[in-house]
């Protein structure tokens, strides 16, 4: 059947439907919970570590911009607007959506083996060797091999692992640790966060890494061409014939 | 045929997600056993009402943090107030002495009770955080008298489903629901680390409601009043601040 398959592979999507969902449902949240959290972070742009921290005392560091509130004292002579009312609504709204989006693809990345079989690092490939000659590779810029349209290679591996098994639920878990009434039926996410102000910085600091990811992510999408990806990731596509173009 | 029914699996989960306040029979339910907040509805009401119902579900009755002795704040901060009222002047220039707390609504005994009155009652404090949206805190002691102990000599009617209580200060006000309202560690606040509680921090007399966030802890109580509905109450979110964009349930 020698015309069957090109038309077979052609069809094979690169992304399971439900990958495809849940990352954008992801991309949503994330977008919005950056926004609404950079508009509550200047309402007192300064992090402090520890349990405690407000104006009278000293911060570890402090944001080089204007405050949206009067109360905080800056270099600056002006206020920001003060978006904090819909940014708090929608921030907390955008985490269900989520956590939501992580518990379904959580299950099922378990269940249907897709952490196992294209996340977590091939056999051969779980060694910084592996790990340095793929970044040797991006360095001379070579295209990538034709084992990798399919699957991931170990450097996508590795930071797709990271951002879902580290970054996402750490900013997660230091998001609840802010929570007056969550720490105080599970004190241990305080404690494990180092008390409450250390857990807004290292919120603070997750979400970058999470940005920096985001700019990497898209960057290599672009350069890997960024319609062809884009299809892949929403209608689906991406096979093996469509990619020698 | 399996994408069709990865679909609908989607679907079926984005639903029950989004859908608690739309869906009618989890509604009803959720409403039945207190579940969904007077500020329900609109763009944020479905995060919202999720929040509130997995609070209630998962916490429960669980106690906020308590802290050290030595974990108390050297220098706590108080959110700027405005200037106070001729009025309010007055009173503290006698040592007010003849504040007022009215309780009525729902209740079985209305009564209007001086700070002497409420200096009588049991005596509880505590070392707890005071956490501002804006995302600074502190620690302090709090001394007063549990809410509940009030709630109850006056005698909750039966349908009683939330505690508003209002500020001297005008358009100053919130509510609880009745399992915050009758939380060990809701106080009626009178003093702060070992003193009378400071003007500047809601003296003579703040609710203190350390499971939720520094704005719900309303300044210089004069009135509480239990109630069956939120509905009445300014525009029926439970508290002004939903009018601004701040949750009505500030447990998160």
């Amino acid at each position: 059947m020698p015309t069957l398959s090109p038309v077979r592979e052609k069809t094979a999507a690169r992304h399971a439907v439900i990958v495809r969902v849940t990352h954008w449902l992801t991309v949503v949240a994330f977008v919005a919970l950056v926004v609404t959290g950079l508009c509550i972070v200047i309402s007192h742009p300064r992090f402090y570590w520890g349990e405690t921290g407000n104006v009278n005392m000293k911060p570890a560091f402090t944001l080089p911009i204007p405050a949206s509130r009067g109360s905080v004292p800056t270099a600056y002579k002006f206020e920001m607007p003060d978006e904090n009312g819909w940014s708090r609504y929608l921030h907390f709204e955008a985490a269900w959506l989520l956590v939501l989006t992580a518990i379904v693809y959580g299950a099922w990345g378990l269940v249907s083996g897709h952490f196992r079989r294209n996340i977590y690092p091939a056999r051969g490939e779980r060694s910084w060797g592996a790990i340095w000659a793929r970044m040797n590779k991006y360095l001379r810029r070579e295209a990538p091999g034709k084992e990798e349209e399919k699957s991931y290679n170990v450097l996508q591996r590795v930071a797709y692992l990271a951002v879902i098994f580290v970054l996402f639920p750490a900013i997660i878990l230091t998001g609840l640790a802010m929570s007056p009434s969550f720490v105080g039926a599970f004190p241990v996410i305080a404690l494990v966060a180092g008390g409450k102000q250390t857990a807004r910085t290292l919120h603070f600091f997750l979400t970058w890494a999470l940005v920096i990811f985001l700019v990497v992510h898209v960057v290599m999408i672009a350069i890997s061409g960024f319609w062809r990806r884009m299809r892949a990731m929403t209608i689906g596509g991406g096979s093996a014939a469509e990619e020698d173009r | 045929m399996s994408l069709i029914t990865r679909r609908r699996l989607i679907t079926t989960g984005l639903a029950t997600a989004a859908g608690v306040s739309g869906l009618g029979v989890a509604a009803k339910l959720s409403r039945k056993y207190g579940l969904v907040p007077p500020d329900c509805k609109g763009v944020y009401g479905a995060g919202e009402t999720l929040t509130y119902a997995a609070q209630r579900l998962l916490i429960g009755n669980a106690m906020a943090r308590e802290f050290p002795r030595s974990m108390i704040s050297e220098k706590p901060f108080a959110n700027p107030i405005a200037p106070p009222k001729e009025a309010f002047k007055q009173m503290q220039a006698r040592g007010f002495v003849d504040w007022k707390l009215t309780v009525d609504g729902m209740v079985e005994h209305p009564m209007t009770l001086s700070l002497a009155d409420l200096k009588t009652l049991p005596v509880h404090s505590q070392i707890t955080e005071v956490s501002c949206e804006e995302g600074w805190s502190y620690i302090a002691e709090w001394i007063g008298t549990p809410l509940s102990g009030v709630l109850n000599a006056a005698g909750l009617k039966p349908g009683a489903n939330y505690i508003v209580y209002s500020s001297i200060e005008p358009d100053s006000w919130d509510s609880l629901d009745i399992s915050e309202a009758m939380h060990p560690q809701t106080l009626l606040a009178m003093g702060m680390n070992d003193g009378d509680l400071p003007v500047g921090f809601g003296g003579p007399l703040r609710m203190r409601v350390p499971r939720q966030l520094g704005y719900k802890n309303v300044k210089f109580i004069n009135h509480i009043t239990a109630t069956d509905s939120m509905k009445h109450f300014g525009k029926g979110l439970g508290s002004v601040n939903p009018e601004y964009g701040y949750a009505w349930f500030a447990g998160i």
